[in-house]
């Protein structure tokens, strides 16, 4: 395949944004958030682990040197938690029973 | 069934109804015993997501003729090992039309469908299972003993001598009871894959199977320079595609996990076959990768941990296998625990029935004898050097550049060693390694 032509398939078939990806799993939402962070922590973090890893991108970075964490859609998967090592920084427990990430073909 | 006594609720408490926990609770309520089986998520395999193939032999001893009724995708039939370099990929492919017929292998399955399915014969054996509770900690009376669990339930203690912990990877029980205390990085891996919808003619087409044949292609390169593997899977009208990629390598670089898969799906070896296919449902979960070397104590008194939550998964580079030692652990532990009821001992003493049984089986025994080879699988050589080596040997092997004559292989092999840059010692060691290793 040529170049060109190789770059025109890329595009016949794009990658889906991240809200569309996320938008194909179910999440049961409830109020009470089951994760916390501690932005204290986090100012000083400078590695930033939870950011790259989080495979629901939950935590991100703000202008002030913060992090701004949604607990949403979390996939209750604990990456976040076992990757950072600020002690403390991450609060990590289960949402209440009933609630949270649904999966239906994984 | 016999009666728990007076203040208890039940005589055990099995804690995650995914394959470790119903098989607990199927073997312990089939010796007679009250079992409540509990689980946070809606039902049973809702919290639950794996590459995507399941080796349910041991089902033998539970559920006889079990592929009659199981939720089956497809029959894994072919079997691929791909070695991805940046361009090129080697494919061994091993091909069994009998593993598509009775007793069968391995199959494809939703776990959301294969967990409900097996959680439906622990209620069947007696068990009660308890839907959208999380439990929250142990329960200890005034000597410190473990006798049950609390719930987030109003009012929702639960009461048992025993409880079995099959929580999950992360597994909180295990942590609190202080059999679980160091949760290092490097023992974990994250798998995140996306189920791609494509047309059953397709993926027959695609993948060179009809019917309810399926595929189980195993990937190692290809991830982006973490380290890890890739995996591709049919099922009847998806395929399951995804990465797992060791935590702290992936904390350390730039690129989401995400990106990293959209990387596979590009390599010319991959990207014909999912082709036009559309995510369906996008996925997460962490794997306890270090076999051996990160198993927690798996006997408290009055508590056994099963599953993910003792880190029984095989992550042996060509087997690639954790439902089947979940299956089995939780027999393991509901039969010890039935055991420990009938004789009124539920010491960690009374309870040694469980390790006993995993020591005699596969279940510890495969552990054992593959110990080396998880490390090996995910070291920086084996991750980073090798796929390009081999693949750049094949190439030469195979590519006719005359005028020329063909070179010989040995040669081939010393050029492209150091192209790659490994040294002639390393390989040999490696070698070795994974020669004892795989025993």
């Amino acid at each position: 395949m040529s170049h060109t032509a190789r770059i025109e398939r890329d595009n016949a078939w794009p990658e889906i944004s991240f809200e569309e990806r996320i938008g194909t799993a179910e999440f049961r939402i409830h109020e009470k958030a089951h994760i916390t962070v501690n932005g204290d922590s986090c100012r000083g973090c400078t590695t930033r682990e939870c950011v790259v890893a989080c495979p629901a991108n939950l935590f991100v970075p703000t202008s002030d040197g913060g992090i701004l964490f949604n607990y949403e859609n979390c996939f209750e998967c604990g990456t976040c938690y076992l990757v950072c090592n600020k002690e403390g920084a991450i609060s990590w427990t289960y949402p209440e029973g009933g609630y949270g990430i649904v999966f239906h073909r994984t | 069934m016999t009666a728990p006594a007076h203040d208890f609720d039940a005589d055990i408490i099995v804690v995650g109804a995914g394959p470790a926990g119903s098989c607990a609770a199927i073997a312990a309520a089939r010796e007679g015993k009250s079992v409540i089986l509990v689980e946070r998520g809606p039902f049973p395999g809702s919290k639950n997501m794996y590459g995507g193939v399941v080796y349910p032999r041991i089902l033998d001893e539970l559920i006889p003729s079990w592929w009659e009724t199981m939720p089956v995708q497809r029959w894994v039939v072919k079997r691929s090992t791909m070695l991805l370099s940046d361009t090129g990929a080697l494919n061994v492919d091993f091909r069994a039309n009998a593993w598509g017929a009775p007793p069968y292998n391995g199959a494809t399955a939703y776990r959301p469908d294969f967990d409900n399915w097996l959680a439906n014969h622990a209620v069947a054996a007696g068990a009660r299972l308890v839907c959208s509770t999380t439990v929250t900690g142990l329960l200890r009376d005034s000597h410190g003993r473990i006798e049950g669990v609390s719930t987030d339930r109003p009012d929702g203690d639960l009461r048992a001598p025993i409880v079995i912990a099959c929580d999950g990877v992360n597994s909180f029980l295990a942590k609190e009871s202080g059999l679980y205390p160091h949760t290092d990085a490097s023992n974990f891996t994250l798998g995140v894959k996306e189920t791609l919808a494509l047309p059953k003619h397709v993926i027959d087409e695609r993948f060179g199977v009809r019917d309810n044949q399926g595929v189980d292609i195993e990937i190692l390169g290809g991830t982006s320079g973490v380290n890890g593997g890739g995996f591709i899977y049919t099922n009847l009208d998806t395929v399951a595609l995804g990465v797992v990629l060791k935590l702290p390598k992936l904390a350390a670089q730039q690129k989401r996990p995400e990106q990293i898969i959209a990387e596979l799906k590009r390599h010319p070896a991959v990207a014909p076959l999912i082709e036009g296919a559309e995510v369906k449902e996008y996925s997460a979960h962490v794997i306890p990768e270090a076999g051996l070397e990160m198993m927690p104590t798996m006997v408290a008194d009055g508590m056994l941990v099963a599953g993910d939550a003792a880190a029984l998964c095989l992550a042996a580079g060509i087997w690639l296998e954790g439902v089947n030692f979940a299956m089995a652990s939780g027999m393991y532990a509901g039969q010890a625990a039935a055991e420990a009821i009938t004789k009124n001992d539920v010491s960690s003493r009374g309870l040694s029935g469980y390790t006993d049984r995993l020591e005699k089986t596969f279940v510890l025994r495969d552990h054992k004898k593959l110990r080396k080879v998880p490390h090996l699988v995910l070291s920086d050589r084996v991750q980073h050097k090798y796929p390009a080596f081999v693949a750049g040997v094949v190439e030469r092997v195979f590519r006719v550049d005359n005028p020329h004559p063909k070179p010989g292989v040995r040669r081939i092999v010393r050029e492209e060693r150091k192209k790659a840059g490994i040294g002639l010692l390393d390989l040999l060691r490696d070698g070795w390694t994974g020669m004892r290793g795989f025993g």
